[in-house]
């Protein structure tokens, strides 16, 4: 069914910190490894050790320049996964109702045994979450390792998505975001968390944490040498290269 | 937006064979179909553009075994919407034309030709909405996305009419004013949605996407997530150069809606060469049509790039 429910008993998603992120990209293979081994068939890649590598992976780690009015720089690592949207279109274009919102705890998946590969959804999506897999025929996305985090077969502290385990220091965060009390819900309370495209409307459920004000300073910048000024000694030197140079 | 090939022969090619059915069920609603074969092949030529249509709109789907499925969320899925549309509309349409082939007269082609011109209207306008109600890309989230795609239908429907009208020799003015006039519409609405999305610069930035850079500060790409092309680069990320975009708009307009408009004016009025001329006009528009619906895709903008270089869309 791919109308939206109503409400969701939970609103289970990540908490992102862009103020530690070291861009490791450890998240995003152990994403790979984990959900290529589980839920739905392998995630396929073509030509993955060749020169023109690509293949469907469910987070991505962007590496931004932010500058702020002020003129002051700095690299923000960003990786960008599905966000759980409470309203996204991605659910209600489908035709099959393979995409779809679950009502107990707010996650979006794909059913992978009812999905025609129309990639509609993926049109639909402002964030570019959902990737196709050719080899499959059907789309992939982020499933906040729901195999994991319900599996009691798996030791407790591993029943967080793949991609909050593996991160080293810290800057990816897993619980319930509809829950005030929460320890997610409270990090994003203190340190003003905000939505990626608040403007298009489709409440995304994981939050991104902001680098913080005073860990963002202008880094001393070395004077730049002097320009040639044309004097005699310059020309000097610029016959010598010249007559060297022959 | 990736300019998919089947899609572009679907869209056009269903488009034309619904216009086609839209005028013919009018005309003999209105009882100025003329009967016999050209009736029948009429339809059967409508039906068989919309199913060559509808068959291509597969091939670029990953299961397409499992089509079956499409037609269950028809509540909240304009793509759904069209295909229920699309099944519900060949029942009218094909019992006409068998009626039609066996030659039988019954009173009852009239409401089925009703229901045929309800269902062709319905499947184009779902068509045009799976585009329009995409809010990721300004260039189809607009008003005037369906109204092209209806307008477009009837004008490309009108014109093979008219030809085939002339070619089994029952020619009528009154099919080259219908085509003229629905040649117009289709132009100035073209012409109107080009100069929207002309108008239109995007309203959401890098910062909004990445909430990085503050108040009057900048966010650029650094390093990029992956060193080659992913899905959603080669799907969303297509670009055609400017240049090249306002080149084949003024070819596609020139073939669309100029040639096709003097051809069909000339028919209009000098009868005399009426076959040929709409058989031209027809040939202009089928390539214009085409490369319309190309630039409908490759000038399509996703708001997704904003993480991968645009600064807006």
């Amino acid at each position: 069914m791919t109308c939206l429910p109503e409400k969701t008993d939970k609103k289970l998603g990540l908490v992102i910190d862009l103020d530690i992120c070291v861009g490791c990209h450890a998240c995003a293979t152990s994403c790979k490894e984990w959900n290529t081994s589980g839920y739905s068939a392998p995630l396929s890649d073509h030509d993955p050790y060749g020169a023109d590598p690509s293949g469907a992976w469910l987070n991505r780690i962007h590496s931004f320049e932010a500058t702020t009015a002020e003129g002051v720089s700095k690299t923000v690592h960003f990786p960008r996964s599905c966000l759980h949207c409470e309203e996204p279109d991605c659910v209600t274009v489908c035709p099959t109702g393979a995409s779809y919102k679950r009502e107990e705890d707010g996650i979006v998946l794909v059913n992978p045994d009812t999905c025609i590969g129309c990639k509609l959804c993926s049109w639909a999506c402002p964030y570019g979450a959902r990737e196709y897999d050719y080899d499959d025929g059907v789309m992939k996305k982020c499933t906040l390792c729901v195999d994991r985090i319900y599996n009691e077969n798996i030791p407790e502290e591993d029943r967080v998505p793949a991609c909050v385990r593996a991160c080293p220091t810290g800057a990816r965060a897993f619980g319930d975001l509809g829950d005030p009390d929460s320890d997610v819900s409270k990090s994003v309370a203190e340190r003003d968390g905000f939505n990626l495209l608040d403007e298009f409307g489709y409440k995304p459920v994981n939050k991104y944490l902001p680098p913080r004000i005073n860990s963002v300073q202008a880094a001393p910048v070395a004077e730049e040498p002097a320009a040639p000024d044309g004097s005699r000694l310059e020309k000097l030197f610029a016959w010598a290269d010249k007559a060297l140079s022959r | 937006m990736h300019p998919a090939y089947s899609v572009i022969v679907f869209t056009t090619s269903s488009g034309a064979g619904y216009g086609l059915l839209f005028w013919l069920s009018l005309a003999h609603l209105a009882g100025r179909l003329p009967g016999g074969a050209m009736a029948f092949v009429a339809i059967a030529l409508a039906l068989a553009l919309i199913t060559v249509g509808l068959l291509s709109s597969t091939m670029h789907l990953g299961h397409p075994e499992r089509a079956i499925g499409a037609f269950s969320q028809w509540r909240s899925s304009w793509l759904s919407r069209e295909g229920v549309a699309a099944v519900a509309t060949y029942a009218p349409a094909g019992l006409l034309a068998l009626i039609w082939l066996i030659g039988a007269d019954t009173g009852v082609t009239k409401l089925l030709a009703l229901l045929s011109a309800i269902g062709a209207v319905a499947t184009v306008y779902c068509t045009g909405m799976i585009y329009g109600s995409l809010r990721t890309i300004r260039q189809w989230n607009k008003g005037l996305t369906p109204v092209v795609y209806l307008a477009l239908s009837g004008a490309t429907g009108a014109l093979l009419l008219a030809v085939l009208m002339s070619l089994f020799g029952a020619s009528a003015q009154w099919i080259g004013v219908i085509t003229l006039v629905s040649l117009v519409i289709a132009g100035v609405a073209k012409l109107a949605y080009w100069r929207q999305i002309d108008a239109d610069p995007g309203q959401y930035t890098t910062a909004m996407a990445t909430g990085l850079g503050g108040q009057g500060g900048s966010v650029r790409p650094l390093d990029p997530p992956h060193t080659k092309p992913n899905f959603v680069m080669r799907e969303m990320g297509y670009q055609v150069a400017r240049k090249h975009a306002s080149r084949l708009r003024r070819l596609s307009a020139i073939a669309l809606f100029a040639v096709p408009i003097v051809a069909v004016l000339i028919a209009v009025f000098a009868p005399g060469g009426a076959a040929v001329l709409y058989l031209i006009a027809a040939l202009a528009a089928g390539w214009g049509v085409a490369t319309e619906r190309w630039l409908f895709f490759a000038e399509a903008e996703h708001v997704s790039q904003l993480y991968y270089g645009a600064t807006r869309a």
